[in-house]
């Protein structure tokens, strides 16, 4: 860990990037629930209103050849990846300009340009993928990273600890990057974990691992440089738990029976756009000017891509049965 | 009312934060709604002045429905107040996305005919026609791509060769009706459960009234026992509808009118019962001149099947045969058939005395889904005690 | 003198050997190939498939993995969707259930539901199949299952040349294939060309032509079928087996064509009855040979009970020769 490798250069250009990037994704978070509400999404919607830093600290570390694997709350993940947010409200539509064919919906967005191996709606159902595609990284010997995103929830599933074992046994070079939000749906950790302390978890299997304030994007950027260092250079996993909090429900009908308003209140002071952007404007590396631009940008940005997705088409019922299996030729 | 579910329909205002005048922005929660996941609070996408509240507390509305109306930034310039009141926009949503409407699939094509030369018949058909020596190459098919179903056999049964008279030579052909009888008689002996019932009926008084009526008359117009018993049939019918009418797709329809089926054998073996129309509105011997037309037209061959399908019951005499009584087989769809045994002269008691009287068995063979014997007995009584007042028929 | 060596153009072989020859035909040819899964490597295989290949081709490409079949199920899958062609082996079918959830929510659902961004060429063996009386958790005919599935292929090899071919076939195919070898083949001897090849995955087989009755069969029960049809034959029934080789997708053509032939048929399928394979067959066939058909279709089916360990009883739930002879026979009039 060498302080070229854990420190990142917070040049007011880079923070203003930051901030950016975490408002942009809380804009159309909020834009997809007035959507929603209007019925234009349907499903299920999981919103990441809160845990903006972790996609925005660590995904950017990545290279464009390395992979990512993330959960049903994985807009976030997708937007900082690259993934078009024309191409990703289409999909919410259920548009054939979205970026599954409209076929997945809020959580199922692919991108093969982008290797966004997926939003994924099965618990801990991306860890096993996510192995085998280390697994083939480490075969061809490729230099390639895979990260993995799952929740707190996942910790419990059986594929958990699978994936965990197989990753350290067969030494593969996977990035584990729980992010904690201390509620799996309606329950809380302490509820459904004798160990708590998710970090420690990876231990028993041998992998490195360590937990970082998920509330901080520069604190997660700095973890996840340190990791992806880590994985890159011994082929080998690393296990990252990101402390955070989801300030809206678990997915859009849920009266939050769980947890107290309180409990909500208090976490919402530790808002990270809030907290960067207060850290950044007594630091003077911000000015008015600049948040209005950046909100403006964002606005317009969102403007286009819903108008953009309000007027593209349904994929032709004719093509049902299409992409099943491989279109052979005959 | 938004969506806040993928199965949530509608939602029961249970709060209002917000009260006609206070300025909102967008992020602002403004209600409480109840659903049946607890109790989750609305927030709004408008920044503006809210103009007018459009459901009240405890109202449970379907989701899309508009809860209040906002006047947003963009209507409350100044001067604009001046002007009439502008419908603000409300809290309305879009109408929701609609996918477009599924077109049917196109069904699949049916699959190709079979083989040349294999007729496509269901196996229900081709048993039933086997049970009545139907041939299949004879049956047009009207189910699926020309195929034979069991209604198109049903159909071939119930068809009386005479109707293809008009086609041919005069004259019946007997094979053919006597497969047509064949298919029928089997058909009622197997879907029909029949009860049978006797009486005996002193029927004294119909011949004294026919000798002394019949006296005055030439031989060709002279009444005979069987109309009188048709006619007291006939009106025994009438009074118990059960007995007249037909048994079709599970259930019993009665006859409007009482059309007696009167069975008519000819010589060689053929059998059929046309119809004596309205029979207990005919006069005896409009009646009787109806009997004499038919046996004739039955002699040579010029029934027409509608005659035979228009019989609401029948009767069946075999008097003149000698047998005591006959016990007969009902003729689908019909429900019932009376026989008509030959005259006997029997000790009978009447007025306490022991004497000689003309007796004749009655009988009935009736439908069981229809009546029971409760009811047929009574028929039988009723036609016994009309035919003890034969000036009255 | 002259001496010749004459390579054998017909070599005598088993199932078990035209497997593991066909993963050794594939591993050589194909360097994306590599077998995982319990017991593979070390161990040489639960049922001996893969003896030796870890020798012939090192612990990467012969990998023996924990007992964790969700892990190493969806590791495969990932696996292939990073570009290798993983051969997943799940022990039996029995096991295959703790995989089930990265077989149907991630292999069979990636192509269709990543609008055919993504694709998952992995195949996955197992074997299935009760007669060795290990009892109920360790006895199932679930392909019938899996067949029921849009997304990936089930094979079903019943034959030497259908053990040593299908394997190539299958993991060229850009899409999850899932072969279902039965417990009970994995001995049987015979003759194999010694350079027997790939074959097709998708058609089925007439592995006996008649014209009275169409026997329709696949895996393990294929041989009972074909000692049926000869003691049918000696009773003037002659009696057409076909080997379904693919249990998805069917081929509606070949059985269709073979029932429009004899007029009936009867299905034996080791899967229980209810829900069966053998019901979607019969369900097609009335779809699409109604007219041709002189007799209600059979199915001689497992019993619907949990495979018990005696063996009387064993023997008594699963199809036999017996049943698939009585059921012929009522099927043509002469029960």
């Amino acid at each position: 860990m060498t302080a070229v490798v854990d420190k990142p250069h917070l040049s007011r250009a880079h923070a203003l990037d930051l901030l950016k990037q975490m408002i942009r994704v809380r804009r159309f978070e909020e834009k997809c629930f007035e959507l929603y509400t209007q019925e234009k999404i349907r499903g299920f919607l999981h919103l990441y209103d809160g845990e903006e830093a972790i996609a925005v600290g660590a995904i950017p570390v990545l290279e464009q050849r390395d992979r990512i694997v993330a959960t049903y709350r994985e807009h976030g993940q997708a937007l900082v990846r690259g993934v078009s947010m024309k191409a990703a409200f289409a999909e919410m539509y259920g548009k054939q300009e979205g970026c599954s064919r409209g076929r997945g919906g809020s959580m199922h967005l692919f991108d093969r340009a982008t290797n966004f191996y997926g939003g994924n709606a099965i618990v801990g159902g991306g860890l096993p993928l996510s192995v085998g595609l280390a697994l083939a990284d480490h075969m061809r010997g490729n230099d390639v990273v895979t990260a993995c995103f799952f929740g707190d929830g996942a910790v419990a599933e059986g594929e958990f600890h699978e994936s965990l074992n197989l990753a350290a046994l067969w030494g593969l070079p996977l990035l584990f990057v729980c992010e904690n939000n201390l509620y799996a749906m309606g329950t809380a950790l302490a509820l459904s974990e004798s160990e708590t302390d998710i970090q420690r978890k990876a231990a028993c299997y041998r992998i490195p691992s360590e937990a970082v304030d998920g509330m901080d994007v520069v604190a997660v950027e700095a973890a996840a440089r340190r990791a992806v260092h880590a994985v890159r250079e011994s082929g080998k996993p690393y296990f990252l738990e990101c402390r955070t909090y989801r300030l809206r429900a678990h997915s859009m009908f849920d009266a939050q029976l769980y947890r107290d308003k309180a409990e909500i209140e208090a976490w919402k002071k530790r808002d990270p756009i809030v907290r960067f952007q207060g850290w950044l404007e007594a630091n003077r590396m911000i000015h008015p000017d600049d948040l209005a631009r950046i909100e403006a940008e964002v606005a317009v940005e969102i403007a286009e891509a819903v108008a953009f997705a309000e007027a593209a088409g349904w994929e032709p019922v004719e093509e049902l049965t299409r992409y099943v299996y491989a279109d052979r030729a005959a | 009312m938004p969506s806040l579910g993928a199965d949530m329909e509608a939602g029961t205002l249970v709060e209002w934060l917000i009260k006609p005048g206070d300025h909102v922005k967008r992020g602002d929660i403004v209600a409480v709604v109840e659903t049946q996941k607890g109790a989750i609070e609305i927030e709004i996408f408008e920044t503006g002045v809210v103009e007018q509240i459009l459901v009240g507390l405890d109202s449970k509305v379907p989701v899309g429905t508009p809860l209040a109306r906002i006047c947003t930034e963009l209507e409350t310039k100044p001067g604009a107040a001046a002007a009439a009141p502008p419908a603000g926009p409300a809290v309305l949503p879009p109408a929701p996305l609609r996918p477009p409407p599924i077109a049917a699939r196109p069904t699949p094509p049916p699959p190709p005919t079979a083989a040349a030369g294999r007729q496509r018949v269901s196996p229900a058909a081709r048993r039933l026609a086997e049970m009545h020596g139907i041939d299949l190459s004879s049956v047009t098919g009207s189910g699926a791509a020309g195929a034979i179903t069991y209604a198109d056999i049903e159909r071939r049964i119930g068809e009386v060769p005479v109707t293809a008279e008009k086609k041919r030579a005069p004259g019946l052909d007997l094979d053919a009706m006597r497969a047509a009888i064949a298919a029928a008689m089997a058909r009622s002996k197997r879907e029909i459960p029949h009860y049978y019932l006797a009486h005996q009926v002193d029927v004294t008084a119909c011949e004294q009234w026919l000798a002394r009526l019949n006296a005055t008359r030439p031989p060709d117009s002279r009444l005979l026992l069987g109309a009188l018993g048709i006619k007291a049939v006939a009106g025994a019918a009438r009074r118990f509808p059960s007995f007249n009418g037909f048994y079709r797709e599970g259930k019993f329809e009665p006859g409007s009118a009482v059309h007696v089926g009167f069975a008519i054998a000819i010589r060689g073996g053929g059998l059929a019962a046309p119809a004596l129309h309205d029979a207990e509105q005919l006069s005896l011997d409009e009646l009787m001149a109806r009997m004499r037309d038919l046996v004739q037209r039955m002699r040579a061959g010029r029934i027409r099947s509608s005659e035979i399908s228009d019989s609401t019951i029948t009767v069946s005499s075999l008097g003149e045969r000698g047998v005591e009584a006959l016990y007969g087989i009902i003729y689908p769809p019909q429900v019932a058939i009376v026989g008509f045994g030959r005259v006997v002269e029997r000790p009978w008691v009447v007025d306490g005395a022991v004497g000689p009287r003309s007796v004749i068995t009655l009988t009935l063979a009736a439908d069981h889904r229809v009546s029971d014997g409760h009811a047929g007995a009574l028929f039988l009584a009723e036609i016994g005690k009309l035919l003890q007042e034969p000036d009255k028929l | 003198m002259l001496q010749q060596t004459v390579r054998p153009a017909i070599v005598e072989t088993t199932f078990r050997e035209a497997v593991r020859e066909a993963i050794r035909d594939a591993l050589r040819r194909d360097d994306r190939v590599f077998l995982m899964g319990e017991d593979v490597g070390r161990y040489g295989g639960c049922y001996a498939v893969s003896k030796g290949l870890l020798a012939e081709f090192g612990p990467d490409r012969i990998r023996d993995t924990p007992l964790s079949e969700s892990g190493f199920t969806g590791a495969g899958i990932g696996a292939a969707m990073a570009g290798m062609r993983p051969i997943v082996e799940l022990m039996t079918v029995n096991f295959s259930l703790l995989a089930l959830d990265q077989i149907l929510n991630t292999a069979a659902t990636v192509r269709h539901m990543s609008g055919n961004q993504f694709g998952a060429p992995v195949v996955i063996r197992m074997a299935t199949g009760a007669g060795r009386q290990l009892a109920a958790q360790h006895s199932h005919s679930l392909e019938g299952w899996y067949a029921h599935i849009p997304g990936i292929k089930v094979l079903a090899p019943a034959t030497l040349e259908d053990a040593r071919g299908m394997l190539w076939t299958a993991l060229q195919d850009p899409d999850p294939v899932l072969i279902f070898e039965n417990v009970m083949l994995y001995n049987m001897t015979g003759k194999l060309a010694a350079d027997a090849g790939a074959v097709n995955i998708d058609k089925a087989a007439i592995r006996r032509p008649g014209s009275g009755i169409s026997l329709i069969t696949y895996g393990g029960s294929l041989w009972k079928t074909l000692e049926a049809a000869a003691q049918l034959a000696n009773e003037n029934i002659d009696a057409e087996v076909i080997d379904l080789r693919s249990l998805r997708p069917l081929d509606d053509a070949a059985i269709m064509a073979s029932v429009k032939k004899t007029r009936r048929a009867v299905i034996v399928d080791e899967g229980w009855r209810s829900g069966s394979l053998a019901a979607e067959i019969c369900a097609r066939i009335v779809e699409q040979a109604f007219f041709d058909l002189d007799a209600p279709i059979g199915r001689v089916c497992s019993e619907e009970v949990p495979i018990p360990y005696p063996r009387h009883l064993e023997d008594a739930a699963i199809p036999q020769v017996p049943r698939i002879v009585a059921a012929a026979k009522a099927a043509v009039g002469r029960a």
